[in-house]
């Protein structure tokens, strides 16, 4: 139906959107709700990976910090083995390389690695927390042994020295070493999309798939990236400010 | 790298020459994909094989043209020849409205229904209801997604980059069905080992909106000597016997359709 008032302002955007433009802006604000589910898909496998990965990562850490006999050289091959390949091969040995044994698929294993979802949660876990624990090791052996030597001289044992002493320490010097993880982390979820989880790259890919664009939904999943860095690095600035605030030239 | 930065190179030549079109004597890049058995598919020396890419050495011959083959992941097929990296597309690509927004098409080279495929004795109902809530195969950006998307919204839909990928979690047994070209189904998988135990349910599936004509060759709008070129070209391998002789190499039937 003609509109008797003429074009509104609205068809003339769309219109500009749709044909003038190199972009078609109308597209992405149209699949809005594609991509905020891609959001919370994306933040829900980082979240999550990054919660298990880190307590993971503790003892591990510290393990390899106080070289713990046997346990410091299982976990330096983990750490290797997972350091050492791509998150994306690590993906695809357990989705697509698991399930071609019969065995692993009539198993109970399989409930889980049935589900992208949770093949992907493992595989980022053991991604991360491999990362993590290099990061907490070399927070822990920095420690000023001068600090571990009070404790000792206070009487303090070892468990009570690592938690009360040590850990607190060393977390906080790893803050802006753990930030970079975190970002890293986000980055490296985009794998998720090759499994057919629709995260924020897969929503992305599907808008490209269907309209054949070349752009868009590659740009709207950049700017929703990008977001989410800002937010991250914002959180860790408050956090450093919070737990450095020792570390800061007192005001006169 | 070398090869990218020759496509950058051509690209950036491409855009010099401003709209400039593909003129006659120049060499034809021609846009393929290489993961659709027995359309197309990569051999272990990592030369292209399949009824496509011999279709596409015919209708070059035909022209009178040289060709290089350029092979493309199928999302990115439709957007990389509106950047020029090559100048055709023969990919098994059907010829629908949607597409015809961003591309021009020849006439069909070929024309196959598409069917589910399922395991044997699932007893699965293909109807909307039956379909609700299973977990179902396509390839991503493919005319089976748009008629899934179309007319069984409430199946659980997965997409995925490359057909083989879409076989390979059906074999494992993490999809319900998948859906798609079912003589490629038939080829690609039903009869080799990885199909065993796998079988087609229901019938020939065909929404016109979504499936459209058939198969065509893909150019980018306005190629308009090139487009005449081309469906003059598949035309005449029809009826010298050319496109004959290559059907009968794949496929026990003619896959041209009426």
């Amino acid at each position: 139906m003609e509109d008797p008032r003429g074009p509104s302002l609205l068809d003339a955007i769309r219109d500009f959107s749709g044909n003038a433009s190199p972009l078609d802006f109308v597209l992405i604000i149209q699949h809005w709700e594609m991509f905020a589910a891609g959001v919370g898909y994306t933040l829900l496998l980082v979240a999550v990976s990054l919660v298990i990965g880190g307590a993971l990562s503790l003892p591990l850490a510290v393990a390899r910090a106080y070289r713990t006999p046997v346990v410091n050289q299982v976990v330096w091959a983990y750490v290797y083995l997972f350091r050492g390949t791509p998150l994306l091969v690590q993906l695809y040995i357990i989705y697509y390389g698991l399930g071609q044994f019969e065995i692993v698929r009539e198993s109970f294993l399989w409930l889980v690695l049935r589900e992208p979802l949770w093949c992907t949660l493992i595989a980022f876990v053991l991604n991360t927390a491999a990362y993590t624990t290099e990061i907490f090791r070399g927070a822990v052996e920095a420690v000023p042994y001068g600090e571990v030597e009070a404790a000792k001289a206070y009487g303090m044992s070892a468990r009570l020295r690592t938690s009360r002493i040590v850990l607190p320490n060393a977390l906080r010097r790893a803050l802006p070493a753990y930030s970079n993880e975190v970002i890293f982390m986000l980055h490296g979820s985009v794998v998720a999309s090759t499994v057919t989880i629709v995260d924020i790259l897969g929503a992305g890919r599907i808008l490209n798939s269907k309209y054949y664009l070349a752009y868009e939904g590659f740009l709207a999943a950049a700017v929703l990236y990008m977001l989410l860095v800002y937010a991250i690095t914002r959180g860790f600035k408050i956090w450093e400010r919070h737990w450095h605030a020792h570390l800061r030239p007192r005001a006169a | 790298m070398k090869r990218f930065t020759t496509a950058l190179a051509a690209a950036a030549l491409a855009v010099a020459a401003g709209t400039a079109s593909v003129s006659a004597g120049e060499e034809l890049r021609i846009g393929v994909e290489g993961a659709y058995p027995p359309f197309s598919w990569k051999e272990a020396d990592g030369s292209l094989k399949g009824f496509d890419i011999d279709i596409t050495f015919a209708l070059c011959e035909k022209m009178g043209r040289e060709c290089t083959l350029v092979e493309q992941d199928w999302d990115g097929m439709i957007p990389a020849l509106l950047a020029r990296k090559y100048d055709a597309i023969v990919a098994s690509m059907s010829i629908t409205e949607e597409r015809k927004k961003r591309v021009d098409f020849t006439v069909k080279y070929y024309n196959t229904p598409a069917r589910f495929v399922a395991a044997e004795g699932s007893d699965l109902d293909v109807s909307p209801a039956g379909l609700a809530g299973k977990a179902v195969g396509v390839q991503r950006g493919t005319t089976h997604q748009c008629f899934m998307e179309k007319l069984f919204p409430e199946a659980d839909l997965r997409l995925y980059q490359t057909q083989e990928e879409v076989f390979l979690d059906l074999a494992a047994g993490r999809l319900d069905a998948q859906f798609s070209d079912a003589l490629q189904a038939d080829e690609g998988f039903l009869k080799l080992d990885a199909g065993k135990g796998f079988a087609f349910v229901g019938g020939p599936q065909y929404d016109l909106e979504c499936h459209g004509e058939g198969a065509g060759v893909a150019l980018r709008k306005g190629e308009d000597e090139l487009l005449q070129a081309f469906n003059a070209a598949i035309l005449a391998i029809r009826e010298d016997g050319t496109y004959k002789s290559i059907n009968d190499k794949y496929f026990d039937f003619d896959v041209y359709g009426d």
